[in-house]
């Protein structure tokens, strides 16, 4: 994630002189400015909520249709996931490997845990006539939220394939890169949905 | 940052101040509880009577920016050291997008919407 890798570059040589950053400086900073772009799409969805979360024709409004506990399970899910992503990083470092599975394992089963939830609130919703169909709000509640799903799921995959690379491929520094970024991305998600469970479940939406 | 195969280099690594982006375990555990006050904050706000109620959705956009704070800083590992000068300005760009779409939009919305017919002629229109 570093500008200038710390380790080989000494203060004294000009930046420009320095010559190429290493890869995984590259690596790192290039996937940050992918998450960044990925969050600004998640902003164009935030603002289309925003605008539309009052029209709802005449059919059921947010206060009516969301359950706050059922939320704050789900959020608990994802906060407690990134921290065990957090906590794998770290046994990656450490060339840990029982460490790594069970703590990338555990973020997995809250990430399945999160997804079901979602996805059996969506089905709720659909069975009694709130699809995405029925106002221009519930488009953009299904748009954003659904997006958001899309990406853990998404993300629950990646881990999946990274868990066969450390089991195939062991601790080759490509490996490494790539659970690293993971975690980033991981990282990205829990924050995007901080913003969710914000303004679409608590009601912050002007 | 990504330490190199070699397991002695990696402790080497790991250990050096500001050599790591990657944070301790005490760093993911601070950061957890920070989050986990700030989320229980925010559900307490939206639920609870003991809060002005114009006041609430300020409160619950100060606790969001908090906590999305919290995880740059304590899980993302993003901080204002020298060798982070390119990911803090990728990042200051990013905020400032986001702020500009979001922002934008609700303003160029609410400023139309005296200009345009009422939702709830319109709403007879689409029917």
């Amino acid at each position: 994630m570093s500008a200038v890798d710390a380790s080989t570059a000494p203060e004294d040589v000009p930046l420009s002189l320095r010559g190429p950053a290493s890869t995984h400086v590259l690596v790192g900073f290039g996937f940050w400015l992918f998450l960044l772009s990925d969050i600004v799409i998640f902003a164009a969805l935030f603002a289309t909520y925003a605008v539309l979360s009052g029209q709802t024709a005449g059919g059921p409004t947010a206060a009516e249709l969301f359950d706050r506990s059922h939320v704050f399970v789900e959020t608990l899910c994802l906060l407690i996931s990134s921290f065990t992503c957090g906590m794998g990083a770290l046994a990656v470092q450490r060339s840990n490997l029982r460490a790594t599975y069970f703590w990338f394992g555990l973020t997995f089963v809250l990430g399945v845990i999160f997804l079901s939830l979602e996805i059996s609130e969506f089905a709720a919703l659909v069975a009694a006539g709130a699809g995405p169909t029925r106002s221009a709000f519930l488009s953009a509640f299904f748009t954003l939220v659904g997006t958001h799903g899309l990406h853990v799921a998404g993300g629950l995959c990646w881990l999946l394939i990274m868990l066969a690379q450390i089991a195939t491929l062991g601790w080759r520094p490509m490996v490494r890169q790539r659970l690293f970024c993971f975690g980033l991305f991981w990282h990205a998600l829990d924050i995007v949905w901080v913003g969710v469970f914000t303004i679409v479940y608590l009601g912050a939406a002007p | 940052m990504i330490p190199s195969p070699d397991p002695d280099s990696i402790d080497a690594q790991g250990h050096a101040p500001g050599a790591s982006s990657h944070g301790s375990w005490k760093t993911y555990v601070n950061g957890l509880l920070l989050a986990l006050l700030l989320t229980g904050g925010s559900f307490w706000a939206a639920s609870s009577d003991a809060i002005y109620a114009p006041g609430v959705p300020i409160l619950l956009a100060v606790l969001a920016i908090a906590q999305m704070g919290v995880h740059i800083v304590f899980f993302l590992n993003i901080s204002s050291a020298p060798d982070q000068t390119n990911n803090v300005l990728a990042l200051a760009f990013g905020v400032m997008v986001v702020g500009l779409i979001v922002f934008g939009s609700l303003l160029i919305m609410a400023n139309l919407s005296p200009h345009t017919m009422s939702m709830h002629e319109l709403e007879m229109m689409q029917r």
